[in-house]
């Protein structure tokens, strides 16, 4: 029932978790963890709250050091890369709590986030106006649906625009791989079917992995679902073998009497 | 508030005609200096988020370079064409200004302020015992500002020109700076470091820039503080004028680059005049109650209170 532990990867993989493991103290958040994402893959993960899901994004992006396994994003052995260096390769992710510049402008934000990917940030001199870093900030608050709202200050976005601006950031460069933690999160029913079409009109040379409690939202944009529980990857499973499966039951509503 | 400034620049730049040496020098010269300084200070504060104590050390650095490499009394050091004393004054500044970031780029709130005390401190305490390049607890003496072209650069009015100049440029090289992408991701630590790491940007370059950045600052304010006292020694970097710098930067309010001198131009007024009101020995008293009058009534400087009254009155006249 369980996913084998034997690690199944090849170099042509988008991203490889071979034994990914993290422990605080004796606690262990994530454990012995293996995962192959194929490009252009869509694959969400699904687990109570605790089940290490967040834990797991930490580790692959490096704001988590491993304590034992190793990861490989887009063949580049990544496991001692510092998170900067890891966003080179192409992966991307969005915060489970949106993490902003609150004294920033959607549009100073987004500029940052392009120039920080194309390794540009360096510059002391003033920004240059129809600079191309500029028009891939435009581009992207076009796509994230913020066009209008460009120099708004994010502290004063809502809650929902800060999502789509955390979407933004994510879509700026070349994105290969985009990790999506809870993105519905707080969302109202009006704005979840925006972010259902969102997630289902990214390019199919982007990689997704999706982390979200929203079942509709999980089950509808994802090709493969793995189960995460106590830090262990439970199993893999197309949406519809999970609508019916009892383990998923189990799980989220606690097992029957 | 850029038309506010350039509308500040003109009155500043004609006020010569109008104001005795005294006032240029004393008043308006040494305000600026401080300013220039306290920017330093609220440039990390406003952009980086952090409260450095090593400013002053910075400027000092800067003043004991320009001492060093100038005729002095000391007889100390090797003359240098000015040009030469002034660019490495900045270049020490500057370099000493990475130095602090390196050492205190894991650090904010009460570390930051923690480290970098401990900084000046010990930076005060080796120029008291070093004899060989700082002339110790007497340090350099003698120093004047050079002349450019038959021009005394050390005249009253021509100093007040070219410490305008030289505040003006400070500013605008804190706001051209702030918004290019190194200033924006100085701000983007500020508020969400781990968000600039997912970005592909390391932090720790972008923490010791700022800190470089706010030394080149410093050390331009150091340079004009030994030409206008004409001396520099320990006493120019201890602990007195560091905690100047922060009530300067309080007083004046640390959102804009404008509050800096605000506050140093209060400052400098109640230095010089409350003598005249009670006794010198009450100076400390005076500058602690308006320290604190700000801190209660308006926290952020004299710059928030002028912000509030300028909406009060655009409301009554909208009204």
């Amino acid at each position: 029932m369980s996913v084998t532990n034997t690690p199944t990867s090849n170099d042509g993989d988008a991203l490889s978790l071979q034994g990914v493991t993290r422990r605080f103290g004796s606690f262990v958040a994530v454990e012995n963890f293996n995962m192959s994402i194929k490009t252009g893959e869509r694959r969400a993960i699904l687990g109570s709250n605790g089940a290490g899901k967040t834990t797991l994004f930490n580790l692959v992006t490096g704001d988590l050091a491993l304590s034992a396994g190793n990861i490989k994003i887009e063949g580049v052995e990544s496991s001692k890369l510092p998170t900067y260096k890891r966003i080179k390769s192409g992966i991307r992710r969005t915060y489970q709590h949106a993490l902003l510049f609150d004294g920033l402008t959607v549009r100073e934000t987004l500029f940052l986030s392009s120039v920080g990917i194309h390794n540009r940030w360096q510059s002391f001199l003033p920004i240059k106006k129809n600079n191309k870093y500029q028009a891939e900030a435009e581009m992207l608050a076009k796509k994230a649906g913020l066009f209008s709202l460009l120099d708004a200050l994010v502290g004063n976005l809502s809650h929902g625009q800060k999502r789509q601006l955390e979407i933004g950031i994510a879509l700026s460069g070349d994105p290969k791989i985009i990790l999506f933690d809870e993105p519905a999160a707080g969302l109202s029913p009006a704005e979840r079917p925006v972010l259902t079409e969102l997630l289902l009109s990214l390019p199919k040379t982007i990689s997704v992995i999706l982390i979200e409690h929203d079942m509709d939202i999980a089950l509808e944009t994802s090709e493969i679902v793995s189960v995460m529980h106590n830090g262990k990857h439970l199993l893999e499973r197309t949406p519809e073998e999970i609508v019916h499966s009892d383990i998923v039951r189990d799980i989220y509503v606690g097992k029957k009497q | 508030m850029n038309r506010f400034i350039i509308l500040l620049l003109i009155i500043c730049s004609v006020l010569p005609v109008f104001a005795a040496d005294f006032w240029l020098t004393q008043i308006l010269s040494r305000s600026i200096i401080l300013g220039v300084m306290a920017l330093s200070l609220t440039f990390l504060t406003a952009y980086l988020g952090v409260v450095s104590f090593a400013q002053v050390t910075l400027a000092g650095i800067a003043g004991y370079t320009i001492a060093y490499f100038s005729a002095n009394t000391a007889g100390i050091g090797a003359e240098l064409p000015w040009v030469f004393a002034v660019l490495l004054a900045l270049f020490f500044s500057t370099i000493a200004g990475a130095l602090v970031g390196l050492i205190a780029r894991q650090s904010v709130g009460i570390y930051s302020i923690m480290i970098t005390l401990a900084i000046s401190m010990a930076f005060f305490y080796f120029t008291r015992q070093n004899y060989s390049v700082f002339n110790g607890w007497t340090g350099f003496s003698g120093i004047s500002a050079p002349s450019v072209m038959g021009l005394d650069l050390g005249a009253p009015v021509v100093f007040y020109y070219v410490c305008l100049f030289t505040g003006a440029l400070a500013t605008l090289f804190v706001v051209k700076f702030s918004s290019s992408p190194l200033g924006l991701s100085i701000q983007g630590v500020r508020d969400a470091a781990r968000r600039v790491r997912a970005i592909g940007i390391p932090t720790s370059p972008v923490i010791v820039s700022a800190y470089a950045f706010s030394g080149l600052i410093a050390g331009m304010a150091g340079i004009l503080n030994v030409w206008h006292q004409e001396r520099v020694s320990s006493f120019s970097v201890g602990l007195g004028p560091t905690i100047d710098v922060l009530i300067i930067s309080v007083i004046g309010g640390m959102r804009h680059p404008l509050g800096a001198f605000i506050g140093a131009i209060t400052y400098v007024m109640i230095d010089t005049f409350a003598i005249d009101l009670i006794s010198r020995d009450r100076f400390n008293t005076v500058i602690g109650l308006v320290l604190l009058l700000i801190v209660i009534a308006a926290p952020e400087g004299i710059l928030g209170i002028l912000k509030s009254v300028k909406e009060r009155i655009k409301k009554i006249v909208l009204n």
